[in-house]
C-alpha cells in the first residue's frame, strides 16, 4: 500500500484543526481550566469530576464528537489524520471531556459490523462513551478483563475507565464461553455502579465500574479482533493529545524563561536552560511526525498501522514525560506551586504517559513486529 | 513507503521515469576498493577515480544540478533534484565525491557570483571534474566562525592573501576553494569577504596543503596555508564586506536548510560499503550472540534498538511533515533540526551496534573476524565528524533555541 505524501492531511483536516485551536484558545484559556478543576488542593481531597457540560454540548453540535463514526453509520467519517489534528488541539487545551473515549469507542464499534450499528448511531446522535476494557492490574493487552458475560448479563468490574463519570455509555469487554465479547451499556443502567478513583490528574476523571447482573447489548462476538483492529487508532489519538499538551508545556516554559531574569539576564540565555528546551522541541517534533504517519497508515496502509502507532505512542510518552519534567524544573519555585498552571499539564501528561501502554510497553510490541518474537526457551 | 510519485507534477513524473530507466541501464560497477563511509574521508586516487566517474556519468545523464538554469550547466528543471535524489537513493548508487562543491559551493556561487564566473565554474563542479573544498575554519576560529583572521590585502586589481585554514576536507584533491577571510580588521562581521580561489593551480605558489590524520586513522581533511597568494578581484563573491552574508548562504545549504536541493546519491550495497541504519543494526543483532542466544532476543537490547528505529523513522517523517504547511509551527523549525538529528541518531545507532557486537567490537578494519569488516567502529568514530563539523551539535542547539524558540542570544 502507498501512503500520500502529505499524510492525507487535506483542507478539511486543516480547517478542523485551526477551528479547534481557535475554539479552545477563545473559550477555554488555561486560567479557566485552573478555575474549573483546581479548586480543592487538599492531597486527600475526594475524587472530583469538574467539567463544563455546556461546552461539551457545543462540541457535540460542532460534530466533533462523531468524527470517527463512519458516514454510513450517520457520523462525519473523517480520516484519522483529521481526528489526530483535533486531538492535538484538545491536548493543548487539556480540555476535560469524554472526547477521547468517545472517539475510541467509535473506532472499536466501526470494526464490529451490523451488530454495532445502533451503538454507533447513539454516538452520531451525540452520546459520549468510554472504554471499559482494562482489568484490576491495569493490563494494556486488549482481552485482559475481569468482567464476564453469560446470556447477555454482565458481572465483574472494569478498571481504569477514563472519564467514566462524564460518559453516557460504556463499551465493555467481557469473557464469554466462546471468547471475548464486546457489550454496550448505559452508565446509568440498573446494576452499573461507577466507583470514582481519586487520581492525580485534575483534567480527567477515572473510575472502576462494577457490573452486578447488568443486561447488556452485545456489539461484537469476536471482541479481540475488533479491539486489535482499533487499538492503533486509540494509541495514535492519545499520542496526538500528548503532543499538543507537550507543545503547551514548551511554549509556556519558553515564555517564562524569556521574561524571568536572574544574574542580569533572561534565564533562556543560559544553555543549561536553552538546550533542554530545544531537546523538548526535538522530541515533540519527532512524536508529532510519528503521530501523523501512524494516522495516515490507519487511513491508507492498515497493515502497518500497529507498527507505526507503537512508534507514535512510545515517542509521545517520552516527549510528554520530558516536557513535564523540564516545565516544572525550569519554572523554579513557582513551578512547584499549585497556583502555577504547569502542574495541570504535568499531571495530565504523567497520566497519559502510561495510559494504553507506556513507552517501554510499546517498544516491546514494536520489537515483536519488526524483529519478530524472541526465540523463547532456546 | 510514502509514494512521492503520486504528488509529482507532470514534469517530475516524466523525469522520474527517465531517471529510473537510466539508473536501471547504467548501474556503476561494484567498486574494487573499499569506499569510505562518506566523501569526507576519501584518501586515495583509487577511491576518487571510481566516485568521480560515477558523478560524471550521472551529470552527463542530467541527474545532477537539475534545478539550476541551463546557462550555468544545470538541467533547467523545476524542483526535480529531489526526484533524481529519491531515485538514486532507491537505486542504491555510490555517493558523489564532490560533496562540498554540490552542497555548499554551488548554491553560494549561484546566488553571489557574476554570470560569467557561474558559467565557468558550475559545469565542472556539477560533473565532479573540479573537486571543491571549503576554507572557513581556522585554528582560532571554529564555532565562532566570524572571528577568522586569514587576511586579504588589496593591491590594485589583486588581493594578497595570508593565513591558515584547518580541517579543510578534500583540499588534497580540490581545484577550487570557497574562502571566507577578512578584508577589514576593525569590524568583526562587516570586515569579512568571500572569495573562490583556484588552489590547485597555486600549490607551491602561495598555497600549501598538509593532510591531517583523523581519529579513525584515515585522512580526508587538511590544513591549508596561504603565504602571499595573489588572487584576482574577479574571484570575489558579492560586495566587499558582505562575506558573512554570503557565508550564511553556504551554511544554510550545508545544514540542509537552503533553497536549492543538494544533489545527493548513495545507498550502494556492496562489500566495500556500509550504512549505519537501524535496519542494518537489527540484521546484525540477529547474528550476534549474547549468552548463547541471538542478541536480538535480549529484552534490553531490543528496547534500545527500537529507540533507534523510532528516532530514525521520526527523522524521515519530519522531512515528510516539513512539506505540509498546516502541520508546521515555524518555517525553520524542522529544517534546522535535520543535521543535528541525523548526526546524533547515527552516532547512537553505531554505538549500540558496538554493544551488540560484544567482544568482537574490539576488532577493526584490518581484522578478518571484525563484524561488518570493522565498519561499525569506523562509523562510530566518524559520526563525531558529523556532530562536530558544519556547526557542532551544541551550536545547532543554540541556533534552534534562539532562532526558533526566540530565547536570548548567547553571543
Ligand atoms: C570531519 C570534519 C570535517 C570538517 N571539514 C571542514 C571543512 O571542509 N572546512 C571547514 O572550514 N571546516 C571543516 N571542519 C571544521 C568544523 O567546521 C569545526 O570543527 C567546527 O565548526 C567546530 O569548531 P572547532 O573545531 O574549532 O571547535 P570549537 O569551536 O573550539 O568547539 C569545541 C567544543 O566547544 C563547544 N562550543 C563552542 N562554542 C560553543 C558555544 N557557543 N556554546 C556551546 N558550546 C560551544 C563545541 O560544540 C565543541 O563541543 C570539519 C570538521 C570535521 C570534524
Amino acid at each position: 500500500m502507498t501512503q500520500p505524501d502529505n499524510f492525507g492531511f487535506g483542507e478539511e483536516a486543516a480547517l478542523l484543526k485551526s477551528s479547534a485551536r481557535k475554539f479552545f484558545t477563545d473559550r477555554f484559556p488555561t486560567s479557566t481550566l485552573h478555575a474549573l478543576v483546581a479548586g480543592d488542593h487538599r492531597p486527600e481531597r475526594a475524587s472530583e469530576c469538574q467539567w463544563d457540560p455546556g461546552m461539551w454540548q457545543e462540541l457535540v453540535e460542532l460534530g466533533w464528537t462523531m468524527l470517527a463514526v463512519p458516514e454510513s453509520a450517520g457520523g462525519v467519517g473523517l480520516p484519522a489524520v483529521a481526528v489526530a489534528g483535533l486531538a492535538e488541539e484538545l491536548g493543548r487545551a487539556a480540555f476535560p471531556c469524554p472526547l477521547l473515549g468517545t472517539i475510541n469507542a467509535s473506532y472499536v464499534l466501526a470494526t464490529c459490523g451490523a451488530e454495532a450499528a445502533p451503538a454507533l448511531a447513539e454516538i452520531a446522535e451525540g452520546r459520549s462513551a468510554s472504554l471499559a476494557i482494562t482489568n484490576s492490574v491495569g493490563s494494556w493487552s486488549p482481552g485482559d478483563t475481569d468482567v464476564s458475560c453469560r446470556d447477555g448479563v454482565l458481572n465483574g468490574t472494569a478498571w481504569y475507565v477514563q472519564d467514566a463519570r462524564k460518559a453516557a455509555r460504556l463499551l465493555v469487554s467481557a469473557q464469554t464461553e466462546t471468547g471475548l465479547g464486546l457489550y454496550w451499556v448505559a452508565t446509568d443502567a440498573p446494576g452499573v455502579s461507577v466507583q470514582a478513583d481519586t487520581i492525580v490528574d485534575l483534567t480527567r476523571d477515572q473510575a472502576h465500574v462494577c457490573f452486578d447482573n447488568v443486561q447488556a447489548t452485545r456489539v461484537a462476538a469476536n471482541g479481540l479482533a475488533a479491539l486489535g483492529q482499533a487499538m492503533p487508532a486509540i494509541w495514535t489519538v492519545l499520542a496526538a493529545d500528548m503532543v499538543g499538551a507537550a507543545e503547551w508545556q514548551l511554549q509556556t516554559t519558553v515564555e517564562y524563561v524569556g521574561t524571568r531574569r536572574q544574574f542580569d539576564r533572561p534565564l533562556g540565555f543560559f544553555q543549561a536552560v536553552k538546550h533542554p528546551l530545544v531537546n523538548v522541541m526535538l522530541q515533540i517534533d519527532q512524536a508529532k511526525s510519528l503521530v501523523y504517519n501512524a494516522a495516515c497508515a490507519i487511513d491508507t496502509d492498515p497493515a502497518r498501522a500497529a507498527q507505526y502507532a507503537h512508534m507514535a505512542k512510545a515517542a509521545a510518552s517520552e516527549a510528554a514525560a520530558f516536557a513535564a519534567d523540564r516545565s516544572v524544573q525550569l519554572h523554579g519555585g513557582i513551578g512547584f506551586t499549585w497556583e502555577c498552571f504547569v502542574h495541570l499539564y504535568f499531571k495530565r501528561q504523567k497520566h497519559s504517559q502510561l495510559l494504553w501502554g507506556d513507552a517501554a510497553w510499546h517498544r516491546a510490541r514494536l520489537a515483536d513486529i519488526v524483529i519478530g518474537p524472541t526465540t523463547a526457551g532456546v | 513507503m510514502s509514494d512521492s510519485a503520486s504528488k509529482d507534477t507532470p514534469e517530475q513524473a516524466e523525469f522520474r521515469l527517465y531517471c529510473r530507466d537510466w539508473l536501471a541501464a547504467n548501474r556503476p560497477p561494484d567498486p574494487t576498493v573499499r569506499l569510505p563511509l562518506s566523501a569526507l574521508e576519501i584518501m586515495t586516487t583509487g577511491q576518487l577515480d571510481y566516485l568521480q566517474a560515477w558523478q560524471k556519468a550521472a551529470y552527463d545523464a542530467g541527474l545532477v544540478g537539475c534545478d539550476y538554469p541551463r546557462s550555468v550547466g544545470g538541467g533547467g528543471r523545476k524542483d526535480c533534484q529531489r526526484v533524481a535524489n529519491e531515485e538514486m537513493l532507491t537505486a542504491r548508487t555510490p555517493y558523489f565525491p564532490n560533496i562540498i562543491g554540490l552542497g555548499m559551493a554551488a548554491p553560494t556561487v549561484f546566488y553571489h557570483a557574476g554570470e560569467e564566473l557561474k558559467q565557468r565554474l558550475l559545469p565542472r563542479l556539477f560533473s565532479g571534474e573540479d573537486i571543491w573544498c571549503q576554507g572557513f575554519s581556522e585554528p582560532g576560529a571554529g564555532s565562532d566562525l566570524a572571528s577568522v583572521q586569514t587576511f586579504a590585502e588589496r593591491r590594485g586589481e589583486k588581493w594578497v592573501i595570508n593565513g591558515h585554514k584547518v580541517w579543510t576536507s578534500l583540499a588534497h584533491f580540490a581545484e577550487w576553494m570557497i574562502l571566507l577571510l577578512r578584508t577589514d580588521k576593525s569590524q568583526k562581521y562587516d570586515g569579512l569577504s568571500y572569495f573562490v580561489v583556484p588552489i590547485r593551480a597555486a600549490l607551491g605558489k602561495g598555497v600549501t596543503v598538509r593532510p591531517l590524520i583523523k581519529i579513525t586513522g584515515e585522512t580526508g581533511f587538511n590544513e591549508v596555508i596561504f603565504d602571499n597568494l595573489e588572487v584576482d578581484d574577479g574571484y570575489r563573491l558579492d560586495e566587499l564586506g558582505k562575506g558573512w552574508q554570503v557565508a550564511m548562504t553556504t551554511l544554510l545549504h550545508e545544514r540542509g536548510a537552503g533553497e536549492l536541493q543538494t544533489p545527493r546519491a548513495g545507498g550502494l550495497k556492496s562489500k566495500g560499503s556500509h550504512a549505519t541504519t537501524a535496519h542494518n543494526l537489527i540484521e546484525f543483532a540477529r547474528t550476534a550472540r549474547r549468552d548463547g542466544k541471538p542478541a536480538a532476543d535480549d529484552a534490553l537490547l531490543r528496547d534500545r534498538i527500537m529507540q533507534q528505529l523510532i528516532c530514525e523513522t521520526a527523522l524521515t517523517q519530519n522531512q515528510r511533515r516539513s512539506r505540509v504547511p498546516a502541520l508546521l509551527d515555524h518555517p525553520m523549525r524542522l529544517p534546522l533540526q535535520n543535521k543535528l538529528l541525523a548526526s546524533e541518531i547515527s552516532q547512537h545507532t553505531a554505538a549500540l551496534a558496538l554493544e551488540v557486537a560484544g567482544a568482537s567490537a574490539s576488532l577493526y578494519l584490518g581484522d578478518d573476524n571484525a563484524p561488518a569488516g570493522g565498519q561499525w567502529n569506523l562509523a562510530h568514530m566518524n559520526s563525531y565528524g558529523m556532530t562536530i563539523a558544519a556547526g557542532t551539535s551544541e551550536v545547532q542547539r543554540n541556533i534552534l533555541g534562539e532562532r526558533v524558540l526566540g530565547l536570548a542570544k548567547s553571543k
